[in-house]
């Protein structure tokens, strides 16, 4: 139990230590705000990702929006992991990071546009 | 920056007036004509060149025309009637008193990509009294599908992705692909197949053949921090550096931009959808956004601080190149 205890004790001062950081930084604040069940959002605006790095837990969903008057098509450095249709003003993208590591990515259209993901 | 030019240093009369009046309106494409291997411009305006303008031209070799960033499908604030402008331009076209042997669409035909986009961008250039329209390609035509899509439709006979070249009236026109498998972080790129193609194509010509190169995305460092730029295009260059007279013209950036570079001189053509912001003036480059009375003015505006000269490529002479 006290394995238990203290596991969920970290949690807590974890969640703690995530809330004070968004508070604090604008940019997480915006992504983790938007939060639902498992999801963070990142926002496409003046032909950037934000924010750049998002830490996520494993098996969480990112909801990517297109705030931009351009289309932009968000992928995977890879170019297979993942690639969203052409997104134009206010589409949307979803994609579930199942497994830890870091995702870097871009708009393969824009390929200035670069951002990376943490899944832990 | 320093490749831009920011002002007018000629003395050639061109005053901020006559300035604005040669780019009052997005819709808009410039008439080229080759004297004996250099290349000339000239933009089009309302009502057709002016007997000075006529003069200008006279004794070329021929002329043909550039059109670019049609945009097709774009409806937003900066412009919510592209067709109505590509058309405009295309009467343009049509009004010129020397009429061109064809054209060049260097790219963004359409917004998304889309079939109905399209069409209606073939609908509307059709209307144009040209001998034949030359496509390459923008990254807002290959969206979907590979780019299949728009290799059937303007893209047949081509290589690669895209690219072509062909001769006409002693002068060698190439269109190159650059807005295909971009990496990450990079700018536009031509990719090694295309680059080899290139070499291969120039080897035989003589080097006093006057060479046309067109794509999308300007072929020199227009501004990197916006991804205006190709990251091969120096090797592309390289391979034409032995040409007596090599000129660039690109779309992409929805301004008149020149620079000249030796025997190379480079130049950007105005959108016939919306501007965009100078380098650097803007969060970024997006679609330029202003009140539909002041539309004329502000587009004006936005372009005063880069072309001048007597709009002769040929005699661009940049201080900052």
């Amino acid at each position: 139990m006290k394995c238990i205890k203290w596991i969920f004790g970290s949690t807590a001062i974890l969640a703690i230590a995530v809330v004070l950081t968004a508070a604090t930084r604008p940019d997480l604040a915006a992504a983790s705000g938007d939060k639902s069940a498992g999801g963070a959002t990142v926002k496409i605006d003046n032909f950037s990702f934000g924010p750049a790095t998002i830490t996520i837990p494993a098996g969480s969903t990112i909801t990517w929006t297109n705030n931009d008057d351009v289309p932009h098509v968000v992928t995977s450095d890879d170019n297979k992991m993942f690639k969203s249709k052409p997104l134009d003003t206010n589409d949307h993208f979803s994609f579930t990071f199942t497994k830890p590591g870091t995702y870097n990515y871009y708009c393969a259209i824009h390929p200035k546009m670069t951002a990376k993901i943490e899944v832990q | 920056m320093a490749d831009l030019i920011r002002d007018n240093i000629n003395k050639d009369g061109i005053d901020r007036r006559g300035f604005l009046q040669c780019m009052a309106w997005a819709g808009t494409g410039v008439l080229y004509s080759l004297h004996g291997g250099i290349l000339k411009s000239l933009p089009l305006m309302q009502g057709g060149m002016s007997g000075k303008d006529m003069a200008k031209m006279k004794g070329a070799d021929f002329s043909f025309i550039q059109i670019s960033d049609s945009h097709i499908g774009f409806s937003k604030e900066a412009n919510p009637d592209v067709t109505a402008t590509l058309q405009i331009a295309v009467d343009r076209i049509n009004s010129a008193a020397a009429p061109p042997e064809f054209l060049l669409h260097t790219g963004d035909i359409s917004q998304l990509s889309k079939p109905s986009e399209f069409d209606t961008a073939e609908q509307v250039l059709k209307g144009a009294k040209a001998g034949r329209i030359f496509y390459v390609p923008g990254e807002h035509d290959v969206l979907t599908d590979d780019g299949r899509q728009y290799l059937d439709r303007f893209g047949k006979d081509t290589k690669g992705k895209g690219w072509y070249s062909f001769d006409h009236k002693g002068a060698h026109f190439i269109g190159l692909v650059n807005v295909v498998d971009l990496k990450a972080g990079g700018l536009g790129s031509l990719g090694a197949d295309q680059l080899k193609w290139l070499q291969d194509d120039v080897r035989d010509l003589k080097s006093s053949t006057p060479v046309i190169v067109f794509a999308h995305i300007p072929l020199w460092a227009v501004y990197p921090e916006w991804g205006w730029g190709t990251d091969d295009s120096e090797q592309a260059l390289g391979y034409l550096k032995r040409f007596g007279s090599v000129s660039v013209l690109n779309g992409h950036i929805h301004q008149i931009m020149q620079k000249v570079e030796g025997n190379v001189t480079f130049h950007t053509a105005l959108s016939t959808a919306f501007p965009q912001p100078a380098p650097g003036t803007a969060p970024s480059p997006g679609p330029m956004k202003v009140p539909a009375d002041q539309l004329r003015s502000v587009l004006g505006i936005s372009h005063v601080n880069y072309v001048q000269g007597n709009h002769s490529l040929a005699i661009v002479d940049s201080p900052l190149a």
